[in-house]
């Protein structure tokens, strides 16, 4: 029996709720803005803002691309792992094989595809429940970037296994794509394009409504497991592309690089959840969640924070921004 | 085929009589059976907020007979054994067990008098992943043990094997339950109900899911227990099986006990008449509409065992009717000819030509439309809002470039179905979560006119709409069959079909079994063929 839900007044409680819901995001970085601005003297310096935004531009990339995954109700795990095999791939390229910088990076791409490829074959083909089955190729791509480079950290002049020194370099605009201001106009792009294509085209809109109802989705005859490729397929691009700045950032391919990034993309993207009350992962909201999580990280350190602490304020944050999201779809 | 046609013709004869006789015999209960009776309930009534669900029932039923329960849906059959399990603890009216007044206002309380009750749903009642064994003993393990904390494993196995035998169950202990076929596991069941004191069963809808030769395993049982001295009730919607297993029968309408006798002196198509009583006029629009030549066919269609080798075409301006209770593959049917099931086989035909449906996608591009059963899981999209809804399955007619959404035709197009539908919302911007049954409903239905498709398919569209939504439904389904359009209308409510379809089939056990003109037909005849009756 389906009866009709009578309209409730709202208590002011929940008139807070939901302000807090809407806004709390921002209310928080503005005043954490505040806070390390008067505390620490240096926060407000230009040098500093570009830090940051410098320092967030990489988890704000593949968390873009895990907010995409999520759009359609699935969960991709495995960014971090296949950040860290575009690292190794894209280094490797140049100084393990002598490419040029567009077979370089385009290789790494296509690789990083098939990892997307993987993903979604095995999920929507065996209907594995997403976050389980990406956890399992998680541990599979970061143990195939691990083969690849032997366990060992990749870098200009290395020691190859024959005793010889790697004679590729790594090209010079490659080097630029990690330095300002082509890392922070990347990430801004990033952000820009796949906010335009979530809210302002069918193909986003239709992941969305997978996202909230797929069965009705399906009778609506929405092709749903093409739009669920497609989704794991863009995730696995950024975070193929977040590898490859990481990798124009330190111009080297260490292990299991791309790992530590995870926790942070998960983090941004649920806090992004809220932002203006969207209520679902977008990719504005991510921006602002990696925002809230650089300006922490960035306002902590100055205040001589250790850095081995850092995780527990990180976790904190992902585990509000997570009791927040599921309290609100409760009520 | 002329036995048939005998049958329903004295049938019909019959029933001119019997409204006559009912007007007089009406909500009577007459004396059953000469025995002291095992349970009297004794003026039942209960209310839940707004609706009164039973108005002073008096039922009762003997030790070592199996008492069937009947009636339409929404009846109060369930309520009724509900209150005997002890579901409800607020009901008016006294219960007796052997001329004794009872209290049974807990589940628990009903379990100890050895009221028994076994659910439809028999796989939420058994754990799978344990054995036959331990499932049987569950009730033991969990209430008697008391302070003990180790289970005797080898008593546990020989206890249950001994409930098994004396019931002869040939299923071994030791099997899972997840390796048993839907039979088995109802019989572990109800082994399970009877391993602890049991004299009163009720068995509600046990054989719903049952092939034919399970269903003899399962009666094999009642009967078994019938010589035990249990009382059994038993409801169904199957009348054979009801004749075949029951001595006596309990005939329920609107809350109400209308009829109590035993069963050898009802006929079926008395049964029928009773479980329908006086027809409440619904506003059926009269749209005079040209019907054209046949223009979609189903041809053969097959789903594992749910739908067994289908036939059907719908004329261009027809409303064809799908009749047939709950369960009968109606659903099935609807979603297997949209693409919508993985096993399904068969040929389906547009216009002549033949169509290559693998899902619904497929299906939306060849112009058909379904309005699913389950709404709120399978029909909207609760968070998001109505605009969103409406414009669902025709995003590609509000994108310019291909994909990029205009959202200025959109929110035209949503105002103008609200509009046309009569939607209630405060805007097209409303969540759907926040519109009333009805309006989802007619959300659910305005995403598919604006598509324009050449069929549409209504899965019960009327459940759990108030009757001011039902007319602007039946007026919709009329208004695109004078469009032209083929309407396939699948109902359990066979007053909607007899009053706005043209012709009707009629499904019982995953086969269509019987074709009927809707004008030359009538309600209790739907449902007589409906519950099997009438064919033999």
């Amino acid at each position: 029996m389906n009866t009709a839900r009578p309209v409730k007044e709202k208590p002011a409680a929940s008139f807070a709720f939901d302000f807090l819901y809407k806004y709390g995001t921002l209310i928080t970085v503005f005043v954490l803005i505040l806070v390390f601005g008067t505390v620490a003297d240096n926060f407000l310096n230009t040098s500093n803002i570009i830090n940051i935004l410098r320092s967030i531009s990489i988890v704000t990339i593949i968390a873009v691309g895990l907010t995409v995954s999520l759009a359609v109700g699935g969960f991709d795990l495995s960014v971090g792992s296949t950040a860290s095999l575009a690292n190794a791939l894209v280094i490797s390229m140049f100084v393990w094989h002598g490419q040029n910088i567009g077979i370089g990076i385009g290789l790494t791409l296509l690789f990083c595809l098939a990892v997307g490829l993987i993903n979604a074959f095995l999920v929507i083909n065996f209907k594995i429940d997403d976050m389980l089955m990406t956890l399992a190729t998680m541990f599979i791509f970061q143990g195939v970037a691990l083969t690849y480079t032997r366990g060992a950290t990749i870098s200009q002049n290395m020691i190859l296994p024959s005793g010889d020194f790697a004679t590729g370099k790594i090209p010079a605009v490659f080097e630029k794509i990690g330095q300002v201001p082509w890392i922070i106009v990347i990430m801004v792009l990033v952000v820009i394009v796949v906010h335009l294509f979530l809210t302002y085209t069918k193909h986003g809109r239709y992941m969305y409504m997978i996202g909230g109802n797929r069965e009705a989705a399906a009778l609506s005859g929405i092709p749903v497991s093409k739009y669920r490729l497609a989704a794991y397929l863009v995730s696995a691009l950024f975070a193929a592309i977040g590898g490859i700045i990481l990798g124009a950032r330190v111009m080297t391919a260490e292990v299991n690089s791309g790992g530590p990034y995870l926790m942070d993309a998960v983090a941004a993207t649920f806090i992004g959840y809220s932002v203006f009350g969207a209520g679902k992962p977008n990719a504005l909201g991510t921006f602002v969640g990696a925002v809230l999580i650089g300006i922490l990280q960035n306002g902590l350190i100055m205040l001589s924070v250790p850095y081995y602490a850092m995780d527990i304020v990180k976790g904190s944050v992902l585990a509000l921004a997570l009791a927040l999201t599921y309290y609100k779809k409760r009520h | 085929m002329s036995v048939i046609d005998k049958g329903a013709l004295s049938y019909l004869k019959g029933r001119i009589h019997l409204r006559s006789v009912m007007e007089t015999t009406a909500v009577t209960s007459t004396t059953l059976s000469t025995e002291a009776p095992l349970l009297q309930m004794k003026h039942i009534s209960i209310s839940f907020p707004g609706v009164k669900a039973l108005t002073d029932v008096d039922f009762q039923t003997t030790a070592g007979t199996a008492h069937a329960l009947i009636g339409a849906n929404g009846a109060g059959k369930s309520t009724l054994m509900k209150i005997l399990s002890g579901a409800y603890n607020h009901y008016e009216g006294e219960i007796w067990l052997d001329g004794r007044e009872v209290h049974i206002r807990s589940p628990k309380e009903a379990k100890d008098l050895g009221i028994q009750i076994v659910y439809q749903e028999v796989d939420t009642a058994l754990i799978p992943n344990l054995t036959v064994g331990e499932n049987i003993m569950l009730d033991r393990t969990v209430h008697d043990m008391g302070r003990r904390h180790l289970i005797r494993w080898k008593e546990l196995y020989q206890e249950a094997e001994s409930i098994l035998a004396r019931m002869n169950i040939r299923v071994s202990g030791k099997k899972l339950i997840s390796e048993l076929t839907l039979a088995e596991k109802q019989m572990v069941l109800i082994a399970r109900a009877v391993s602890k004191q049991c004299r009163i069963l009720v068995l509600d809808e046990p054989t719903a899911p049952l092939s034919h030769s399970e269903t003899e395993q399962l009666f094999k049982l009642v009967r078994k227990l019938k010589e035990d001295g249990v009382s059994i009730i038993f409801i169904s919607h199957r009348l054979p099986e009801l004749y075949e297993i029951c001595d006596e029968i309990t005939i329920m309408r609107d809350g109400q006990l209308v009829k109590s006798d035993r069963i050898a002196n009802i006929d079926q198509p008395k049964v029928v008449e009773y479980m329908l009583g006086a027809k409440m006029d619904q506003q059926f629009p009269r749209i005079e509409r040209e019907i054209g030549p046949t223009w979609f066919e189903v041809n053969n269609m097959l789903d594992s065992g749910k739908i067994n080798g289908v036939n059907l075409h719908i004329r261009q301006g027809e409303i064809v009717g799908l009749a047939g209770l709950v369960g009968a593959g109606k659903t099935e049917l609807c979603r297997a000819i949209f693409g919508a099931s993985d096993t399904s086989t068969g040929e389906i035909r547009l216009g002549g030509s033949k169509l290559r449906i693998r899902s619904p996608h497929d299906a939306v591009r060849y112009g058909i439309a379904l309005v699913p059963e389950e709404r709120r899981r399978e029909g909207v999209f609760v968070e998001e809002p109505v605009s969103v809804n409406l414009t669902a399955a025709v995003l590609s007619h509000f994108s310019k470039w291909g994909s990029w959404l205009s959202f200025g035709k959109e929110k035209q197009a949503a105002r103008e179905m609200i509009e046309r539908l009569g939607i209630k919302t405060p805007s097209e911007k409303a969540r759907v979560r926040n519109l009333s049954g009805g309006n989802q409903q007619k959300v659910a239905i305005g995403k598919w006119l604006l598509v324009d498709a050449d069929v549409y398919i209504f899965d019960e569209p009327t459940k759990g709409v108030d009757v001011g939504a039902k007319r602007d439904i039946f007026n919709l389904v009329a208004e695109l069959a004078k469009r032209g359009k083929c309407v396939l209308y699948a109902s359990s409510e066979l007053s909607e079909i007899v009053g706005i379809t043209d012709r009707v089939y009629v499904m019982y056990d995953g086969s269509i079994t019987k074709e009927l003109t809707t004008r030359s037909s009538h309600e209790e005849e739907i449902l007589l063929y409906c519950t099997g009756g009438g064919l033999t």
